[in-house]
């Protein structure tokens, strides 16, 4: 009985082609905006900014990204941290040897590079297919992460190879404090969302998702792949270079190659997976998921009083994180996505059995 | 021409034993699809298990054999885990999920060894000799140096591959594998056990784990980085086909040759480290020419 779409009728062209043609979805996106720009900021301290809020709305971004490529396309990418890498010394390049750029526009530009690269590595994906190309996008991880670790000009002969910028400025505000920051990368985040969400339901994204279900067919029906498939590299390589020049400006502020590694681009797979493939909600619960859970893990043997070293809190948090994964795939294979639908389902019919 | 050919000679004895680490994931990948990333956790895992029962067995009568005796029980049981634990529930499960899980497996293995093995470097002497010898001294001038530990991983090797292929060929049991591989619905249809025969062929890649992680052991000493070596076979594997075993020996002497020679011939020239991506490049370029790797089979896509 609360989410019902019985009687909402669609009286205009404008209505039947809207983005949320159902008033509860409306309700429940308005909520969301409210809780993410009124209710986090007054509620939350400088702590849970710079640990949970900001790295979770950076790895949004890129796992919406990721969704969309793997999500909606079909093609597995593990070269997710790579582009991300390519998105912040792109950026950082733009902006030191561009003086007085704006960083909003040294961000665009840096997407800009790294659609470049996602096209050129998503080449391949035209002849191989499935596992084959997830490992091939292994090789754009590795050739990125040498290429910045060696080739001294992309992070300006720094003698340590580590990157550090200031904070930056917009407009005249300083986004120096994390609820600065906090707005900055929920505001891109949340244009960024509302494009993800426009183009999967447009042409492009039936055509990804129809290269998803089968490409032979897809081909067969007009739809042409090389388009389909650079696209979909393009713009997700796009999402993923502006979250990774996010995560070096506004979250890291210094960073080396390390940070953007192997282990980034499983963690961002991990959470398309976990939050639901194909699915733009999917993508923020996943982040959420997987910026939380080790944290709380960290924090466990803490709160309950038992006293371990390090290194066997961090193994111990290894295998939890670990048997998780496999639990939540076991139990939901869908991701977290799935367990919002059948909510709106049971929603639908409560208090009523059927 | 010495030196050419000893550069060659010691990237194919590298390149054997990635072809051991791969050969863990072609097996398991042909039988059940499953692309396995926990292969590399899984030669950690074995060589952690068996360094240290070592450790622990040294006053026996016989170290050595009661410690590879308990890693192949302790694999056994690890492969039992898994195929209860996480490949019933995801049966007909998206490649994807399955690979994810593995990934899973990865983690878990990864802080469960370190977690009740330590998580210090452990030397391991298995006696293998690590003299290196001069060959060939009256054929090129200065000779050909190689090291007998590289033969003897190779020799290994050999042994290895050539006792699978008898397992897979001749017995019962590689018989019903090679069905499941071909087909799982018909395979099921004339009677074979599909759970069994997954616990099989996970035993048999942690057997073949372990002996990776003993001879690579030996090599580098127990240690974390042992678990990124599948990083290295993944390319050995596109290159070669995820479903054939000769692919894996094959892709595995061209991605290890091709690595010491570029690092020799073509390192000076771009920088060093590049060993660590040539051999994905050098994969991609040959999927472009052949998208299912060497000896992969062909896939035929109907609609």
């Amino acid at each position: 009985m609360f989410y019902r779409e019985a009687g909402q009728f669609k009286t205009s062209y404008a209505a039947d082609q809207a983005a949320f043609p159902i008033s509860q979805d409306r309700v429940f996106i308005g909520i969301w905006l409210l809780i993410g720009f009124v209710a986090v900021p007054l509620l939350s301290n400088e702590y849970l900014f710079r640990a949970i809020f900001i790295p979770f709305l950076i790895m949004a971004l890129a796992a919406l990204g990721l969704n969309l490529l793997v999500g909606y396309c079909g093609q597995v990418s593990l070269g997710t941290g790579a582009f991300m890498a390519v998105g912040a010394y792109a950026a950082y390049n733009f902006w030191i040897r561009i003086p007085g750029l704006n960083p909003l526009i040294a961000f665009v530009l840096a997407g800009g590079v790294a659609t470049l690269v996602g096209i050129l590595f998503g080449i391949p994906s035209l002849r191989i297919k499935g596992f084959y190309l997830a490992v091939a996008t292994l090789a754009a991880q590795f050739f990125i992460d040498w290429v910045f670790s060696r080739i001294g000009w992309f992070t300006n002969y720094t003698p340590s190879g580590s990157i550090a910028v200031p904070a930056i400025s917009l407009f005249g505000f300083e986004f120096e404090s994390p609820l600065r920051k906090y707005f900055l990368c929920l505001t891109i985040l949340v244009l960024f969302a509302i494009v993800a969400k426009n183009l999967v339901r447009g042409r492009i994204g039936r055509a990804w998702m129809a290269t998803r279900d089968m490409d032979v067919a897809a081909e067969i029906i007009g739809i042409r792949p090389m388009y389909a498939k650079l696209s979909a590299f393009a713009v997700s390589s796009f999402f993923i270079g502006v979250a990774g020049a996010l995560w070096g400006f506004v979250h890291l502020g210094s960073w080396e190659p390390l940070a953007f590694d192997v282990n980034r681009s499983f963690s961002i797979l991990f959470m398309v997976i976990i939050g639901g493939l194909g699915s733009i909600l999917g993508a923020f619960l996943g982040a959420a998921f997987i910026t939380v859970l080790p944290l709380i893990l960290n924090q466990t043997p803490h709160w309950l009083g038992i006293q371990l070293s390090t290194a066997m809190i961090s193994h111990i948090e290894f295998m939890i994180f670990g048997a998780l994964i496999v639990f939540f795939l076991a139990v939901e294979p869908q991701g977290l996505a799935r367990l919002w639908r059948i909510a709106k389902e049971k929603l639908r019919l409560w208090p009523f059995p059927y | 021409m010495g030196f050419f050919i000893e550069v060659l000679v010691g990237g194919l004895m590298a390149g054997v034993l990635y072809s051991l680490v791969a050969l863990g994931f072609v097996l398991i990948f042909k039988a059940s699809g499953v692309f396995n990333f926990a292969q590399g956790a899984m030669v950690l895992f074995a060589a952690l298990s068996f360094v240290r029962l070592l450790d622990i067995l040294k006053d026996t009568f016989a170290p050595m054999l009661l410690a590879l005796a308990i890693t192949i029980a302790i694999m056994i049981v690890l492969a039992i885990v898994i195929e209860r634990l996480v490949l019933r529930p995801l049966v007909n499960q998206p490649g994807i999920s399955l690979f994810m899980a593995t990934l899973g497996i990865a983690y878990f293995l990864d802080g469960f060894g370190q977690a009740i093995w330590g998580s210090d470097v452990y030397t391991l002497d298995v006696g293998i000799p690590k003299d290196p010898v001069l060959l060939f001294e009256s054929i090129f001038e200065g000779g050909v140096l190689l090291s007998t530990e590289d033969m003897v991983a190779a020799l290994v090797a050999g042994l290895l591959v050539a006792a699978l292929a008898l397992f897979f060929q001749r017995t019962r049991i590689g018989r019903a594998l090679r069905a499941v591989a071909d087909d799982h619905q018909a395979a099921q249809s004339v009677g074979i056990p599909l759970n069994y025969i997954w616990v099989i062929v996970w035993s048999v890649a942690g057997l073949v784990a372990l002996v990776a992680g003993i001879i690579w052991g030996s090599k580098l000493g127990v240690q974390f980085s042992l678990s990124l070596i599948a990083l290295k076979a993944l390319p050995v594997l596109i290159l070669g086909g995820f479903e054939s075993v000769l692919g894996a020996i094959v892709g595995g002497l061209i991605i290890g040759a091709g690595e010491k020679l570029s690092e020799v011939y073509l390192g000076p020239y771009i920088g060093g480290g590049i060993e660590n991506w040539f051999a994905y490049v050098l994969a991609l370029f040959f999927l472009l020419f052949r998208p299912q790797g060497l000896f992969g089979e062909k896939h035929i896509d109907r609609v």
